[in-house]
């Protein structure tokens, strides 16, 4: 583990628990074979299995080269492997990496251990999103474990004087297939040394038939410490003579693009707070203090007087605003005739779907520390996106990229928000103007009310039915502000905030899961100088936003058509993998066909299910949602969701599972209740009163099935089954009540309203 | 500042330096070192930062300091010996709460910022009741929250780490 000099000095001294409070990086991770310090994964094709103590220090700059098998794999003397990657954790898939390289050496996966992450030492495999850590990170990780593979079995064949061909390996023991007790093993091979040799791309892979490890439910590396409390969250790490430091900006974001202007600080306001130091550049202002308990205390008490934009259209205003500004159009996809199917189709349906905006709502705020020094920074945040958070440290400092040394430290789930690492910046800032190390922790409101929402969205559709039940037409419009990528770094920088690119259409999720030949999809793009809140990746981006409104229109298709809903997708489904999801969906779920809406029951509390098929990066899901409505309450209460999830090739159906879990429950919460509020001049949704997420008690029961495809590459897990949920559930409902609900969340305001129309 | 304040945590009497009205949760962070109650709202709301007060289940982001009195606090860490001492096993003290074993178990933790909260309320629980129902389980846990969407998992937990105090009690 390649921290820095003064980290390595803290570990010579000893003093390691002042540097990060505890156990949490477990020592064994860099100390090794005698209290000899590895000094991970080094530097660019030198030895990471260091020997010599010390050995560390920075000596080049990341990324290394992706080309040497010295960047991702170093065999240790006992007989165990680091591998890095440049994947970080946001939802366990290190532990399926690991998998998959002890897969391809031959290793146990107690063998293998990751390495830490950072910016000398991790290769740059990209940003952790999309759900690509495994189907992108995977593939990479697999060839640099295989080409390794190679080389070890080149040196075990030379000492054993044995060929390749005869050569088997288990658990990191090399031996002669014929002879058992003639062996040696990876740790004898190499342990200390390093590769010194090209990774190729041309090792064979190991055949999937042969996977041993790979397709277990192994436990996740990371659950003991996240249970004993000792996980290494970023939270928990404290430098020596550590400031705490507190962003202070209002409460609640105002209109993206108009940049909050400080017009007056009243230091004195604070007066009685001692040791707290007011830092300011430009209009950016934060407090530290070496006392964390001060330092927000000063954060809420510092009178600032803000320049006040009351230029939001409010969210009550927000779908007539989408439809007056001026938009940017783009098509998406336009094949065929929509005018053509309409004038052939028996029945056609219209109808306009909106989705407001959602928060990530990251349950511990984020946080970051830096230590700013003269020609030397290191930061470590919980981003993303390490390469990218350096560069926009080294920009935010004005200093070289190359004196930037960013780490990854896990923080709280973030679907997506860490892509833009604002308290690392933040804490960078902070630590070049107070001349200490400063560890920044932003608020639950700043979390909730700075967030970069997921876009709101206004769909409309036509769609057309022939009269064999086939899709004659569908034309589908959305209209979403473009995501912003760089406001953090721009914000702190104090530079004009990026407008962003084009807010289009979800492709994927917008009819393409069906054989239609005249499909149009237009992206109407919704300037982000036109006075909205800031929107970015949230969980599956765009997706449940497209999918609540293009799942329903093939429901309302169906209706017309008056046939069960599997049925008629059945109908005009062409692709297998689609056509799994829905099936296995529906047999969990006992479906029964029936036209939607057919059985309306009499009493208080209507029965219904939906179904829906949705995707993302490449992975397919359906779901079928349970529900009841309280017709005089309006609550929907979501009683058991039923899932199909075809991922490919699964690495670990246990994390697999967790993910589906996870983003059911997400996807029911965002149906359900999740809506960012705010006025003309701010947001107004600050925290989980205001901003509810969904509860213990109203949490569903869940049943799924995982489609193992060995045959198909793995696609990502992480967000994919959160698509469809609303949309089922809106399917439900109008089973359930023969009324369509086209706004999300579907509040129990809007379900009274719904029932009463 | 300079003040006389004791609490009691995880079986060990300690001198707090912060003053009285600072929340539990900075001392036992900044102070003690102990990182298992987190800051996740700083308003009682989500219940990232409970612990155990005299085995009640309190935020130590709103209890201030000095309100713990002579009532014995435990954290996360303070489980196992918690366990060790109420159980007639042999368990070590480094061996981990049937909770926490159930934890690992039923592979319950996503990002796990919020399972520090979730173990100490299923602890207050199994403490009140041997076998929860699943009914009881709900409403016992909802006044904790989860961004990842772990409750499924933890409803499974709680049934197991239920079955294994039922037999090392």
């Amino acid at each position: 583990m390649l921290l820095s000099e003064r980290t390595i000095d803290l570990l010579d001294d000893g003093k390691l628990d002042e540097l990060i409070g505890g156990t949490e990086f477990p020592r064994e991770k860099f100390l090794k074979g005698g209290g000899a310090l590895v000094i991970g994964f080094s530097v660019v094709g030198s030895a990471l299995a260091g020997s010599a103590k010390g050995a560390s220090a920075r000596t080049a700059v990341g990324p290394p080269n992706a080309a040497l098998i010295d960047s991702w794999v170093a065999i240790h003397a006992d007989n165990t492997a680091t591998i890095a990657f440049g994947k970080i954790d946001i939802t366990g898939a290190p532990t399926g990496l690991l998998m998959i390289a002890a897969e391809e050496l031959d290793l146990t996966i107690q063998q293998v251990s990751w390495a830490p992450w950072n910016t000398d030492t991790s290769p740059n495999q990209g940003f952790t999103a999309g759900s690509n850590s495994i189907s992108a990170g995977g593939p990479q990780v697999r060839q640099a474990a295989a080409e390794a593979r190679a080389v070890l079995l080149g040196l075990a064949a030379k000492q054993l004087g044995i060929p390749t061909s005869k050569l088997r390996v288990r658990a990191g023991v090399v031996s002669n297939v014929d002879n058992e007790a003639q062996s040696v093993t990876y740790g004898a091979l190499l342990g200390g040394k390093t590769f010194s040799a090209p990774n190729t791309g041309r090792a064979p892979l190991k055949p999937v038939s042969q996977y041993r490890l790979v397709g277990k439910s192994v436990k996740r590396k990371d659950t003991e410490a996240k249970v004993r409390g000792t996980h290494p969250y970023v939270h928990q790490l404290r430098l020596p003579g550590m400031l705490h430091g507190r962003v202070v900006r209002p409460r609640g974001q105002g209109p993206y693009s108009v940049a909050d202007k400080v017009v007056a600080v009243d230091e004195s306001s604070i007066k009685n707070i001692k040791g707290v130091k007011v830092l300011r550049r430009g209009d950016f202002i934060g407090v530290v203090s070496a006392n964390e308990q001060d330092a927000i205390q000063a954060a809420t008490q510092l009178k600032v007087t803000w320049s006040q934009s009351k230029t939001m259209p409010g969210n009550g205003n927000l779908w007539k605003h989408f439809r007056t500004v001026k938009t940017t159009d783009r098509f998406a996809r336009n094949i065929g005739s929509i005018d053509g199917g309409i004038r052939s189709a028996s029945r056609i349906s219209e109808a306009s779907y909106s989705i407001s905006y959602q928060a990530h709502a990251s349950f511990g705020p984020s946080c970051g520390v830096a230590d700013v020094k003269s020609g030397k920074a290191e930061v470590w945040g919980a981003s993303q996106a390490m390469y990218s958070s350096r560069a926009s440290v080294a920009g935010l400092l004005g200093v070289p990229e190359a004196t930037v040394l960013f780490h990854f430290a896990e923080g709280s789930g973030c679907y997506g928000r860490n892509l833009q690492d604002d308290a690392a910046l933040a804490a960078a800032l902070m630590s070049q103007l107070a001349g200490a190390p400063v560890r920044v922790q932003l608020t639950r409101d700043q979390e909730h009310g700075w967030d970069f929402y997921g876009p709101a969205t206004l769909v409309d559709i036509r769609g057309a039915v022939d009269a064999n039940g086939k899709i004659a037409a569908y034309d589908y419009v959305s209209y979403q502000q473009p995501w912003v990528f760089n406001e953090a770094t721009d914000y702190h920088a104090g530079r004009p905030l990026s407008l962003g690119g084009f807010g289009g259409a979800d492709i994927e999720n917008a009819g393409s899961q069906y054989k239609i030949t005249n499909h149009r999809v237009l992206g109407r793009s919704v300037p982000n100088d036109s006075q909205l809140p800031k929107v970015a990746y949230l969980r599956a981006p765009a997706a449940p936003q497209a999918l609540f409104a293009s799942e329903q229109m093939i429901d309302e298709l169906a209706w017309a058509a008056q046939m069960d809903s599997v049925a008629f997708r059945k109908l005009n489904i062409e692709n297998f993998r689609w056509l799994g999801v829905l099936e296995e969906a529906a047999r969990l779920a006992g479906w029964e066909a029936r036209v939607a809406g057919s059985a309306v029951g009499k009493g208080r509390v209507k029965k219904g299910r939906g179904i829906a098929i949705g995707g993302f990066a490449s992975t397919f899901a359906g779901i079928v949602a349970e529900i009841a409505v309280d017709t005089v309450t309006g609550k929907i209460r979501v009683e058991h969701v039923y899932a199909a999830h075809d991922c490919g090739l699964i690495i670990n159906p246990n994390m697999v599972g967790q993910q589906v879990e996870g983003c059911v429950v997400q996807g029911v919460s965002r149906a359900l209740i999740e809506e960012v509020k705010f006025t003309k001049s701010r947001v107004t949704t600050l925290d989980w009163e205001s901003y509810p997420i969904l509860r213990y008690k109203d949490s569903p029961e869940i049943t799924y099935t995982l489609l193992n495809r060995p045959e198909l590459r793995s696609s990502g897990a992480g967000e994919p089954a959160t698509a469809p949920v609303a949309a089922a559930i809106a399917n439900a409902f109008f089973d359930a009540t023969g009324k369509r609900i086209r706004t999300m969340p579907m509040t129990p305001a809007r379900v009274r309203a719904v029932l009463k129309a | 500042m300079a003040n006389t304040l004791k609490i009691k945590v995880n079986g060990r009497v300690h001198q707090v330096a912060a003053s009285p009205n600072t929340p539990l949760l900075y001392v036992l962070r900044n102070e003690l070192r102990l990182n298992g109650p987190r800051f996740g709202c700083g308003l009682a709301q989500c219940g990232s930062c409970s612990v155990l007060h005299d085995g009640k289940e309190i935020r130590a982001c709103i209890t201030p300091v000095a309100a713990v009195g002579k009532g014995a606090v435990t954290t996360l860490e303070g489980l196992p010996a918690l366990w060790k001492a109420k159980s007639r096993t042999t368990a070590k003290t480094d061996d981990l709460h049937p909770v926490q074993q159930a934890w690992i178990e039923e592979q319950v933790p996503q990002c796990g910022y919020c399972q520090n909260g979730m173990m100490i309320k299923a602890t207050e629980l199994l403490n009140k009741v041997k076998r929860p129902t699943e009914d009881q389980i709900k409403s016992h846990m909802n006044t904790h929250l989860c961004r990842c969407g772990t409750y499924p998992r933890i409803t499974k937990a709680i049934k197991r780490a239920a079955t294994t105090m039922a037999k090392g009690a």
